[in-house]
């Protein structure tokens, strides 16, 4: 069960001298149950490259494919993947439209003919996936906090019941404390087999929590492996726009002095080691 | 030693209107020369109040300003102390004014009336300075948003002041261009450049020597850096910048002085491996 891109490229205004290449060439594939995040830089393509997971950007070259069964725009299998993966956008809290949480997070599903009882079911099932307290599917969406609109925002998505999440970046404009709980989130949907695809210019969320990461510059893929591997590439290979977290820069200029420690430790770890080194040292 | 303060301000008291409580209410604050002090607050604390008043931009209508040993209650003095104290505004479109990078870092200097051969050494310096110097043929506008700021920064450093005074000048950055600048003002610092750091963001603060509070028009904390981040930031509603995890680990371990500022590369001499 996955979503492949194979070779895709894409060219907003084709033809003009506005003409400009968001993706050049990239290949990726998707596992359920996996948390892939894509970073890079602003204009580095990544939010062209998860319109096109769910096609709602098609390919100009390449091919997207849904558990090994070519996908096209305008077919029914295209229709069928818009269902399967849940594309979040950017600030989806701006999207709001409707009188009451509930009713916002009921439209995509009853769009899709879903009714009564399972319609029921559909809602209080992304409610509690997306954490979002069930007292508040009554109130307007715009009284809600920040942290709870973005909440109900990913729960009008889960709403669909998709098989994959693609999230563009999820924790913009969240707090510290925010962000832990939205990660927090994510984790669990995957834990539940949900593929969790997360576009973010923070290369200290994306290697906190994902299982892969893929970094982009340009539209073209310069990277990709466990959080640890891009963690070591970008410290050799410094990509502009992705700077590594304070921490796995303090750990890779640790190397030099002879005491080595992955990237993504934590700070305790971090410390650990260095006092280890001194032990030995005297 | 006797040196004269850069800013020396006393008891500044300053309202926009009668009615409000006052932007400032009776501000203390010296800066010696060749300091950096981050001026932090939140909006309407009187930050950059107080940062026109360094200036000579306002006067304060109670207390004393004395910016380069000169009195900004005298008119007679504005002219000397602007052109002593540089400021680089929150937006650089603000104060670009020519359309190619190097007529802009002219633009004071001729307005000085200076000769064209000092004109020119001062550009060339003021763009080395800032490593804009292979730009210096482009158009000013179309620089990335953190060129555009060192571009306004040179255009300050092209009047050779004494000091430097910064409000929110990195606001509108992204962490690159963040990271660019405030380098550039590391590097004038370590020349000896005085400068006063006007911002909100706690991300800025983890260069400068010194850390000053505002809150509602009162200076809330004075100090360095370790005793801002022994707790104090909380209290001031700040997070924690996430170089700090490591800098208590480190301490709590004694593998560090606690008086090391909680920054990557300060910690990093201080382990002495």
């Amino acid at each position: 069960m996955s979503i492949k891109l194979d070779g895709v490229s894409y060219a907003y205004n084709v033809g003009t001298p506005a003409e400009n290449v968001a993706l050049d060439g990239v290949s990726l594939v998707v596992e359920r149950g996996e948390w892939l995040s894509i970073v890079g830089h602003t204009g580095s393509g990544k939010s062209t490259l998860a319109q096109h997971l769910n096609l709602l950007l098609s390919p100009q070259s390449g091919t997207v494919s849904v558990d090994g069964e070519l996908v096209q725009i305008g077919t029914k299998a295209a229709r069928g993947l818009r269902r399967k993966v849940g594309l979040v956008f950017q600030y989806p809290e701006s999207q709001f439209f409707a009188e009451t949480v509930r009713d916002e997070i009921e439209f995509a599903p009853s769009n899709w003919g879903v009714k009564g009882d399972d319609l029921k079911s559909c809602v209080d099932e992304a409610v509690s996936a997306s954490g979002l307290d069930p007292a508040l599917l009554a109130a307007n969406p715009f009284a809600l906090s920040g942290g709870q609109r973005r909440r109900a925002a990913i729960a009008s998505v889960l709403a669909m019941r998709p098989e994959y999440l693609v999230l563009d970046e999820p924790t913009a404009g969240l707090d510290a404390a925010g962000i832990r709980d939205l990660t927090g989130m994510l984790s669990d949907l995957r834990e539940r087999g949900m593929a969790v695809v997360q576009v973010t210019h923070d290369l200290g969320v994306a290697l906190e929590r994902s299982d892969r990461v893929l970094a982009l510059e340009r539209g073209r893929a310069v990277a990709e492996g466990t959080p640890e591997e891009i963690a070591s590439y970008l410290a050799e290979n410094p990509v502009k726009g992705l700077l590594l977290p304070p921490c796995a820069s303090f750990a890779h200029r640790l190397r030099s002095r002879g005491i080595n420690v992955p990237l993504t430790s934590g700070a305790a770890a971090i410390a650990e080691a260095v006092e280890k080194a001194r032990a030995v040292m005297r | 030693m006797d040196q004269v303060p850069i800013f020396d301000v006393k008891g500044a008291v300053y309202s926009y209107n009668e009615t409000g409580p006052p932007a400032l209410d009776g501000v203390d604050l010296t800066v010696m020369p060749g300091e950096w002090v981050a001026v932090l607050g939140a909006n309407g604390s009187g930050k950059s109040t107080l940062a026109k008043v360094c200036n000579a931009l306002l006067v304060p209508a109670q207390g004393a300003c004395f910016s380069l040993g000169l009195d900004t209650s005298d008119p007679g003095n504005a002219g000397a102390v602007r052109q002593g104290v540089a400021l680089v505004f929150q937006n650089p479109d603000d104060q670009i004014v020519a359309s190619v990078v190097e007529e802009d870092v002219a633009f004071g200097p001729e307005n000085l009336g200076l000769p064209s051969g000092e004109i020119e050494r001062r550009v060339d310096r003021a763009l080395e300075l800032v490593s804009l110097t292979d730009l210096r043929k482009r158009g000013s506008y179309s620089l990335s948003g953190g060129q555009k700021q060192r571009l306004a920064l040179a255009g300050a450093l092209a009047l050779e002041p004494k000091a430097l005074v910064l409000d929110e000048s990195t606001s509108m950055l992204d962490p690159d261009g963040r990271r660019s600048f405030l380098g550039c003002l590391g590097e004038l610092n370590r020349l000896g450049m005085t400068i006063l750091q006007i911002t909100h963001a706690v991300e800025d603060i983890m260069f400068s020597g010194r850390i000053v509070v505002l809150g509602a028009g009162r200076v809330l904390w004075d100090g360095r850096q370790h005793g801002f981040w022994d707790g104090k930031y909380r209290e001031f509603g700040f997070s924690e910048p996430p170089e700090l995890a490591l800098y208590r680990e480190l301490a709590s371990r004694g593998l560090i002085d606690p008086l090391t500022a909680p920054r990557v590369d300060d910690m990093l001499e201080a382990l002495c491996l």
